[in-house]
């Protein structure tokens, strides 16, 4: 089984994160990670192929050069290769515009199983799977805490706010996993030299068929328009409990009419 | 402008979160539409009137029966071609934001999430949005013709308005590949009482209770106040609290009237799921709890003392 997962390269946690004023873009100058969720997705699939004793896991990104190296630690993980779209016409790309862009890179790679993780940690995004899938024409499943594959169907448990839910898709399916469905591995050290000599493609646009307008802000439908401040809270009152703690709570509450 | 909401429903229940858009949707215009997807549901469908729409446009089809995302894509998409529509609003939810992101692909039109309000300015649509943890609060547009929403879950109140809508029905048409996937089995409400994100006093417990046990706490408090019981990432991933419980960047994201935080620190995970609260209280014994910067009362003891306290003044002041 062929398995593609989609993975994004974050700015790192360490890093004060900021959007430029002038772009109205997250800046992404500082140091990268691979997103944290995304990492989960990587383990899934590398649970199914060895679960399954062969098959092949290639990494599937968007982003600038550099996110080469975020994809390098998903490949010390166990992944075997990664192809990264990377073009400037892509910058500021939303989600019509990446799906757009994905979709044309896994349409290239033809993969039974494509995976993503529950989000991103840096736009909080939770959307592009389905976006992804609609452009592929195959069947989706979401938050799904629990993955088999078997004769050629998938079956995920999906949390949603009700509970948990069981559905089937027929392979080839589009997955995003939830955040409770495993723990991703470390990479050993023999993976993470072994990492350094797998195959990195990097595409452009053009590779993949697309005009530089189809990417980018202006294959977008969304724009930032502009920035502001979160509003303030009131004033905060901050007591000790001098043993009366409770008594003030409850005629806080009776002040302000919750009770 | 012709605004439709996306209307989702539960066990024959119009949810709450999409009547809200409903209501600000019908703030903004006096051409407001809703979508009832499902079936067997012309009678929920009606009730859409008295939340502001003045028309309710229902497909009931089996292939709409199980709350999957594609079906409703396809609907929606016929729907948005053939009414002329040019705004699809939803609450978000697993189910609402599916669609959302599908039906952006399939029309090719902007999608924004995570919104906390919108407005028209000089006639064109703008929505805000927290990003970086909620650091920053950023305007968003649109530059396709037809624009979508995803809004905050709890973000607007459903506001009744008496009226009446008319109900027309449609029949769409399924592609392939969006029946494709099978429900073979559906949840039912896991947990007791009412569920955290359309609760309006929400009692919240974190690692500060020190143990499982102690959540009997925080449940008796909610009980009180008739309120839901819900839980930090921290301790939902010891095992000590159901997952359906959660708050949080990767749980739920609430907006109750008041939200009582017991032995919760604050951190920013926690924070971006019940900062929309409206009145906050919060109790921990470490007086440099990050929590106590974004509360309205904080009150630094001992929880275990505390609680049980409060909750027989609250029973006390009832009966």
């Amino acid at each position: 089984m062929k398995i593609a997962v989609c993975v994004k390269e974050v700015p790192d946690a360490a890093v004060n994160k900021r959007i430029d004023p002038g772009t109205k873009r997250l800046d992404r100058s500082g140091e990268g990670a691979l997103n944290h969720f995304d990492s989960q997705a990587v383990e899934e699939a590398l649970k199914l192929k060895e679960a399954g004793g062969e098959g092949e896991v290639v990494l599937v990104s968007m982003g600038p050069a550099g996110a080469l190296d975020s994809l390098r630690k998903a490949l010390a993980m166990g992944a075997d290769r990664s192809v990264l779209i990377t073009d400037e016409a892509a910058a500021g790309s939303d989600l019509v515009a990446t799906s757009r862009a994905l979709a044309a890179a896994l349409q290239k790679e033809g993969a039974d199983l494509v995976l993503f993780g529950q989000q991103s940690s840096d736009s909080d995004g939770a959307v592009l799977w389905a976006a992804v899938a609609d452009r592929l024409r195959r069947p989706v499943i979401s938050q799904v805490a629990e993955l088999t594959v078997e004769e050629g169907k998938v079956r995920g448990k999906r949390q949603t706010e009700f509970g948990y839910d069981v559905i089937e898709a027929p392979l080839p399916v589009v997955v995003a996993v939830s955040d409770a469905i495993n723990e991703p591995r470390y990479p050993s050290l023999k993976g993470i030299m072994g990492a350094k000599k797998k195959p990195q493609d990097s595409l452009a646009a053009a590779d993949l068929g697309l005009d530089a307008a189809a990417l980018g802000e202006a294959g977008s439908g969304t724009t930032v328009v502009g920035l502001g401040n979160p509003p303030p809270r009131g004033d905060a009152r901050k007591i000790e409990d001098d043993g009366n703690a409770a008594q003030q709570i409850a005629d806080f509450l009776a002040e302000k009419k919750l009770l | 402008m012709t605004v439709a909401v996306f209307l989702e429903h539960h066990e024959g229940e119009l949810q709450k979160g999409s009547l809200g858009v409903l209501g600000k949707a019908a703030s903004l215009g006096d051409d407001v539409v809703a979508v009832v997807l499902g079936s067997g549901v012309e009678g929920v469908a009606a009730g859409a009137g008295k939340f502001g729409a003045k028309k309710v446009y229902v497909a009931d089809a089996s292939e709409l029966d199980a709350p999957l995302p594609q079906p409703r894509v396809d609907a929606l998409a016929q729907l948005v071609r053939e009414q002329g529509i040019d705004t699809v609003l939803f609450a978000a939810s697993v189910l609402a934001s599916d669609v959302a992101a599908g039906l952006a692909a399939r029309l090719d039109a902007g999608l924004n999430w995570d919104l906390v309000d919108v407005a028209l300015q000089d006639g064109s649509l703008v929505g805000k949005r927290p990003a970086l943890e909620d650091t920053v609060y950023v305007d968003v547009g649109w530059t396709s013709d037809l624009k979508l929403a995803l809004f905050r879950p709890g973000t607007f109140d459903p506001v009744e308005s008496g009226g009446d809508a008319e109900v027309e029905a449609f029949a769409p048409e399924f592609e392939d590949f969006s029946t494709a996937a099978t429900m073979l089995e559906q949840a039912h409400e896991e947990s007791e009482g009412p569920s955290i994100e359309d609760a309006d006093v929400i009692v919240a417990g974190g690692r500060g209770l020190g143990s499982p046990e102690n959540f009997s706490l925080v449940e008796d408090l909610a009980k009180a106040l008739g309120g839901a019981v819900a839980a930090t990432r921290a301790v939902v991933d010891a095992g000590w609290y159901p997952y359906a419980t959660q708050v949080g960047q990767t749980g739920k994201t609430v907006s109750p009237k008041l939200y009582v935080a017991c032995g919760i620190s604050g951190a920013i995970q926690h924070k971006v799921g019940m900062q929309g609260s409206g009145t906050v209280v919060a109790i921990n014994k470490d007086p440099n709890a990050p929590i106590f910067e974004f509360c309205d009362l904080g009150v630094v003891g001992d929880l275990h003392e505390i609680v049980p306290k409060l909750t027989e003044l609250v029973n006390q002041r009832k009966s």
